[in-house]
């Protein structure tokens, strides 16, 4: 008897909730979001391709739903509430020198596309090629739309200046530890 | 400010981003779920393995 993928769609569902928020900035809709993407997902799953990256298929799948639902709702006023960045843990930031609430305040204010072009390539590790096949889109679009989003952050917050140089150990250490390919 | 600098941050920037969304979507995947996915998943699974009883009580 071999394992049903479907078992595995429950470690993913955290990383899918968090893409949804990141979509749409909205708590109540992206979980409305998550759920039509549990039922797709479910009862189309002989369309995954076994041994294949479930969590990239479930993005997918979950972006294609937000996007005509998004086209569907065109007229409507979108309801964009913050959700994201109140869903933060208001602990203070110790060991860093943005506020993370602050960060996620900016970041939501990004277009769509660059919001998601981030998420699937800073966070959740996708190759360029991988996150340009999910949002169906040129590799290199994808690449100038991540550019773009960390560039308006670093302007918007004021990373890009001479006080960035101020890192915090965790930083530094990072920097240090990874030498530039070229 | 250079054409570079604004169409790619330097490293430590780029590292310094990535490193406050990597930790502001961790805490959001690490929320406990709601019951209503896991009350799904357990609906669908239900109406399945009806279906397959059904078939294999032919």
């Amino acid at each position: 008897m071999t394992a049903d993928p479907r078992d595995e769609m429950i470690e993913h569902l955290g990383a899918l909730r968090a893409f949804a928020m990141s979509l749409t900035r909205n708590a109540a809709t992206a979980d409305d979001l998550v759920q039509d993407t549990l039922i797709k997902a479910w009862t189309n799953i002989d369309s995954f391709q076994r041994g294949s990256n479930m969590r990239a298929w479930l993005f997918t799948i979950l972006r294609n739903t937000f996007y005509s639902l998004r086209r569907k709702r065109q007229r409507e006023v979108e309801d964009v509430d913050g959700s994201l960045s109140l869903a933060l843990a208001s602990k203070p930031d110790h060991d860093g020198r943005l506020n993370l609430r602050d960060f996620i305040h900016v970041f939501e204010k990004l277009p769509d596309t660059q919001r998601e072009a981030l998420v699937l390539v800073g966070v959740e590790g996708f190759s360029y090629e991988e996150a340009a096949e999910t949002c169906a889109v040129a590799v290199g679009t994808i690449k100038s739309r991540v550019g773009r989003a960390r560039a308006t952050l670093a302007e918007l917050l004021h990373l890009d200046e001479d006080e960035a140089l101020e890192l915090t150990d965790s930083v530094t250490a990072g920097i240090v530890g990874r030498q530039p390919a070229a | 400010m250079s054409d570079s600098k604004r169409t790619s941050p330097a490293p430590h920037v780029v590292e310094e981003i990535d490193r406050n969304l990597r930790k502001a979507f961790g805490q959001l995947a690490e929320e406990p779920l709601p019951d209503r996915f896991t009350d799904l998943l357990a609906q669908l699974r239900a109406v399945d393995s009806k279906k397959e009883g059904d078939v294999n009580d032919r």
